[in-house]
C-alpha cells in the first residue's frame, strides 16, 4: 500500500464571495484498523489563513509543527501577519528542502489576502503549488472530493450556502472511501470571523 | 506477538503490558517488564524492535528526569507526549530509526484528570481515551468501543481489561499467559492484579 495512504483522511478547500472555506475528515487509521476520530489535519496560522495537511500522519504533525515555529519567527521578525501568498511560499520551499526524501503529506491552503480577496491553494508533496479559481481537494478521496466538488461548486456562493455546498462535498465524498471519513470539521473564513462547525456523518 | 493496551477512566488510567520477552520461537523470559516510570504521574510503555524498545524507553526516561532537575517542576502528560514524539520523529529519518511503538499514560496531579497518548513507530501521535498496540488492536478496540464510558471506576475498568484479556485468550493464536497491570493516578503509579 502507498504511503500516502497509510493513515487516511483528506481535505477540500473552496473559495466563495468574500470568503473561502475548508474541510478535513477526522479519520486516523493504521491501513484498514481506524483508531481514532479526532486526528487534526487543518491548523490556523492567523484568524485570516487557515491550512490543512493530508498524508501520513506523523508529516502532518511534523510539519504543523515547522509551520507554527517559522510563522512565529516571521511574526516577531516582520511585525505583522503573513499573507497567504508568502506563507504558500513557505510551505512550497518547506517541502522542495527535502525533494529527494519528502514529507508525505500534500497541503491545502486557504485564506484571505489584505484587500479581502480569497485564496486558496494546494500542493503535491514536493511543493508544487497549485494556484485554484474554484476549489481544491487532497488526501485519499481526492477524486471523489473531485467530482463532488465541480457537481456543487458555483462562483460567488456566500458564506451559509458555501458552508451546505463544501460540507455536503465532504460528506459524500468521504462515503465512498475507506480510508477517509468518521467525522468532519468545516472552517468557513470570513472578513469579520471564522465559523467552525463539526459535521454529522456517518461513522462507518 | 507484543501486546500493549491502556485505558483511561475517571481520574486514572489503567495500562498494561504482556510480560512475555521472546526471540524467533523461544520465550526467554515471562516477568518481563516493558513499562517505564518517566516521573510521579507519568508511564511510558514500549514494544517493537528488539534492543529499541529499551533503549528507547530509557531516553526518554533520563531526558525526562534531567528536565525535572534543571527546572525543578515535573512535565505534563501533555508535554511529556510531545517531547517523545518530537524524539521519535527526529529519529525517524535518520541513518537508524527507533522502531517502538508506545503509549504515554499519565494524570494531572492537581486534578486527577488522565491522559493517554499512542504512537506509533512513524511518530504520529493521538490522544485516545482507550488504545492498544500490537495485533491486539485488532480484537480489543472493538470490545472497548463496545463496553468504555468515560466515567469508569477502577474495578469498572479493570473487569473491562478483563473482557480484552479473554478475547484475546480466546481468538488471539499468540499465547500472552500474563500481563503487568499499572495504575497511574492522582498518589503515582502502583502494579495491581
Amino acid at each position: 500500500m502507498s504511503i500516502m495512504q497509510y493513515n487516511g483522511g483528506c481535505l477540500v478547500g473552496m473559495k466563495g464571495k468574500n470568503c473561502v472555506a475548508i474541510a478535513s475528515d477526522r479519520r486516523f487509521g493504521v491501513q484498514a484498523l481506524g483508531l481514532s476520530t479526532n486526528f487534526q489535519r487543518m491548523f490556523s496560522v492567523n484568524n485570516r489563513l487557515y491550512y490543512g495537511l493530508a498524508g501520513l500522519g506523523t508529516d502532518v504533525q511534523t510539519l504543523s509543527e515547522k509551520f507554527r515555529m517559522s510563522v512565529n519567527m516571521y511574526n516577531l521578525k516582520e511585525e505583522r501577519d503573513i499573507a497567504p501568498t508568502t506563507f504558500a511560499s513557505l510551505v512550497s520551499s518547506t517541502l522542495y528542502e527535502r525533494r529527494f526524501g519528502p514529507y508525505f503529506s500534500e497541503p491545502v491552503i486557504v485564506g484571505l489576502e489584505k484587500d479581502d480577496t480569497p485564496f486558496i491553494c494546494a500542493m503535491d508533496l514536493i511543493g508544487c503549488i497549485n494556484f485554484a479559481k474554484d476549489f481544491v481537494v487532497t488526501g485519499t478521496s481526492s477524486e471523489q472530493l473531485y467530482g463532488m466538488c465541480e457537481a456543487l461548486w458555483e462562483p460567488d456562493l456566500e458564506p451559509e450556502d458555501l458552508f451546505e455546498t463544501i460540507s455536503q462535498a465532504m460528506l459524500n465524498a468521504v462515503d465512498r472511501d475507506a480510508l477517509s471519513g468518521w467525522g468532519a470539521v468545516v472552517h468557513v473564513i470570513t472578513p469579520t470571523q471564522v465559523i467552525t462547525r463539526t459535521l454529522k456523518g456517518r461513522m462507518d | 506477538m507484543e501486546v500493549l493496551i491502556g485505558i483511561t477512566g475517571k481520574d486514572f488510567v489503567l495500562l498494561t503490558a504482556d510480560t512475555t520477552s521472546a526471540r524467533s520461537i523461544v520465550i526467554m523470559k515471562q516477568e518481563e517488564d516493558k513499562t517505564r516510570e518517566l516521573n510521579k504521574h507519568n508511564l511510558l510503555l514500549t514494544i517493537g524492535e528488539a534492543g529499541d524498545a529499551v533503549q528507547f524507553a530509557e531516553y526518554i526516561q533520563r531526558n525526562i528526569k534531567l528536565y525535572e532537575i534543571r527546572n525543578g517542576v515535573p512535565l505534563s502528560t501533555k508535554a511529556v507526549a510531545a517531547y517523545t514524539r518530537r524524539e521519535m520523529a527526529d529519529s525517524l529519518r535518520s541513518r537508524n530509526a527507533y522502531q517502538v511503538n508506545i503509549l504515554i499514560g499519565g494524570v494531572d496531579p492537581k486534578t486527577g484528570t488522565p491522559e493517554l497518548y499512542w504512537s506509533d513507530y512513524l511518530a504520529a501521535s493521538q490522544k485516545m481515551p482507550f488504545a492498544t498496540q500490537g495485533y491486539a488492536s485488532y480484537f480489543v478496540m472493538s470490545t472497548m468501543d463496545r463496553y468504555w464510558r468515560p466515567d469508569l471506576s477502577l474495578a469498572e475498568a479493570r473487569a473491562l481489561l478483563q473482557k480484552c484479556f479473554d478475547e484475546l485468550k480466546k481468538r488471539f493464536i499468540g499465547n500472552l499467559p500474563s500481563f503487568l497491570i499499572k495504575v497511574v493516578d492522582k498518589e503515582g503509579i502502583r502494579t495491581i492484579d
